[in-house]
């Protein structure tokens, strides 16, 4: 073990890699960083307590929540299909739409925007079948789902895909030949074994949807206590110089997102264990 | 006759999950991607041209052209620099290291770009000193390539250190042990192991250079002609109801969008599949590499 750390400290370089790389990750992100969290501490209680009875915020925050739950439950149980289906019921094209599931990764978050908009407005694609039934999409909550579905999409299929494949398919045909249903080969065999990749899945499209910006803006219209999503607000109390405000709700915001990852990145090494103490 | 049921209840099930696959990426991905297109080219080709060509629109892209010749020899350099000190030594912290590289990754691009106010702007931390040098960087134009570095800030590492951890350190050692200077190592030993890699993560930097909207739109004070980028361009058009000229310009970001799919699916390919991340380094995967 030793010889080994003496053996890879033999390349040249070591200090001045790690140093370039400490300071510019120093520099760039863990300084601004910490000056939020710095003065999200030194905060006087009442910026939060103002904050937290402000029916806007509390609206905010309600509906950002609450979308991004619902949109990733949607991801959940769709992504599955679509990896289910790209995995195991491959068809000709279907390459093509493996390729395609990243483009809300590669899409601009403005350029989704404007599309999803002009697609579910009243006149638009798809919302004017829905305006028949009096269903209303853009400038909705609805219309926020919707974003936050799109942008969540590529999260769940991509955890889930290496996760089908890597299934053993003997115990599946052991189920089948022992008379099990369809169903219940997936809820007992099938889906234990990719429980963990769908948290996962689950939990960054979770993740990614309660700060997402560019995509939800020109959908939601903006509407504050019904279509305002908590970066919008965080957004208009910095065009209004309040400062104190926005520091308080970005380092609740950033709290939660850091608090869902490391509830990810526990399950996993909680999995991983698993896995390896069982065989 | 009871395999017989089960089978052609096996075939339904099939059949239904395809249609659904069909028709959730048709009405999610390609229908968005429809829609752009043909409201971009809804009032003829020269209307599309006009707006594509025009005035702001060129200047918006000159600035993003400007922002990528800035951040990408600091992404590279970066990455290079991150991705060989997470690979080729042993040392305490590594993994804390690794997961501090991803961090930007999980802050969203508001907070992003109000963390870099806090920073660097007129009442920031280091606002006394910009005030003595006299110089501006929020609601300038340096705001956006600073707004830009830190979104794009992991890529390059990202794409690197899995391919570099694979390698492993046989050829350097080989290499400087028969008196190699460590830049022959690297430019004749490392880089052509890892050039597709690298190539890859310029690739998703370009993309969300050009692309990000958020943290851009937060620091850049929308100052017309100085600091718009392509997509506060199109929000801009956008918000003017000027909506063919804002599809028009959104289908430039569009066939970039495109362009990055197809390189992806091509470094895939040559990778020869090895690697199985069919991710391909979009995935702000949570998982720490096993360093």
């Amino acid at each position: 073990m030793i010889r080994q750390i003496k053996q890879k400290h033999f390349l040249p370089g070591f200090g001045i890699g790690l140093g370039f790389t400490l300071s510019y990750l120093s520099l760039l992100v863990l300084i601004p960083l910490s000056i939020l969290a710095v003065k999200s501490l030194s905060l006087d209680w009442t910026v939060y307590r103002s904050l937290l009875i402000d029916p806007r915020t509390y609206a905010a925050i309600k509906l950002t929540f609450l979308s991004s739950l619902v949109a990733a439950g949607i991801n959940l149980v769709f992504g599955f299909i679509v990896a289910w289906t790209l995995v195991r019921l491959p068809f000709p094209g279907s390459r093509l739409i493996d390729a395609l599931i990243d483009l809300p990764f590669a899409l601009p978050t403005a350029v989704s925007g404007i599309a999803l908009t002009s697609l579910y407005v009243r006149t638009g694609l798809l919302g004017r079948y829905l305006e028949p039934y009096g269903v209303q999409a853009a400038f909705a909550p609805l219309g926020v789902i919707i974003a936050l579905t799109f942008i969540g999409l590529p999260f769940v299929v991509r955890t889930l895909q290496p996760a089908l494949q890597d299934i053993d398919k003997e115990y599946e045909e052991a189920a089948i030949s022992l008379g099990a249903s369809p169903f219940r080969v997936f809820a007992s065999v099938i889906f234990p074994s990719i429980r963990p990749a769908m948290l996962t899945g689950f939990s960054l499209a979770f993740a990614r949807a309660l700060g997402e910006y560019g995509s939800v803006v020109f959908i939601s219209g903006n509407m504050p206590m019904k279509t305002e999503i908590v970066s919008l607000l965080i957004v208009g109390k910095m065009e209004r110089f309040d400062y104190e405000g926005a520091t308080a709700l970005a380092a609740i915001t950033l709290l939660a997102s850091f608090l869902i990852l490391l509830a990810i990145n526990l399950t996993q090494w909680h999995y991983s264990r698993k896995v390896q103490q069982t065989g | 006759m009871d395999t017989d049921m089960r089978s052609s209840m096996q075939r339904l099930i099939q059949f239904f999950m395809r249609c659904i696959t069909i028709t959730f990426v048709v009405l999610f991905l390609v229908l968005p991607l429809y829609v752009i297109l043909s409201e971009a080219t809804g009032e003829g080709m020269s209307v599309f041209f006009r707006a594509v060509t025009h005035q702001e629109t060129l200047q918006a892209l000159t600035l993003t052209i400007c922002t990528l010749f800035i951040i990408l020899p600091l992404n590279i350099l970066f990455g290079i620099a991150a991705a060989w000190t997470l690979t080729k030594y042993e040392f305490r912290g590594k993994s804390v290291l690794s997961a501090l590289i991803d961090l930007p990754f999980s802050v969203p691009p508001v907070i992003a770009g109000f963390i870099l106010i806090l920073f660097l702007g007129r009442h920031g931390t280091l606002g006394f000193l910009l005030e003595k040098l006299d110089t501006q960087i929020i609601f300038a134009a340096p705001a956006v390539i600073v707004a830009t570095l830190f979104v794009t800030f992991p890529f390059v590492a990202r794409e690197l250190v899995p391919l570099m951890q694979e390698q492993g350190v046989d050829e350097e050692q080989a290499a400087v042990s028969l008196g190699a200077s460590a830049f022959q190592t690297f430019f004749h030993v490392t880089l052509p192991n890892i050039k597709w890699a690298l190539f890859y993560g310029i690739i998703l930097s370009t993309a969300r250079a050009m692309g990000e909207f958020g943290a851009v739109s937060v620091v850049s004070g929308h100052i017309r002609g100085k600091t718009i980028t392509l997509p506060l361009h199109i929000e801009i058009l956008y918000n003017e109801y000027n909506f063919t000229a804002a599809f028009a310009v959104s289908s430039l970001l569009v066939t970039l969008a495109m362009s990055t799919l197809v390189v992806k699916e091509i470094v895939y390919w040559r990778s020869g599949k090895k690697q199985t991340r069919p991710t391909g380094g979009f995935l702000e995967s949570p998982e720490t590499p096993d360093l």
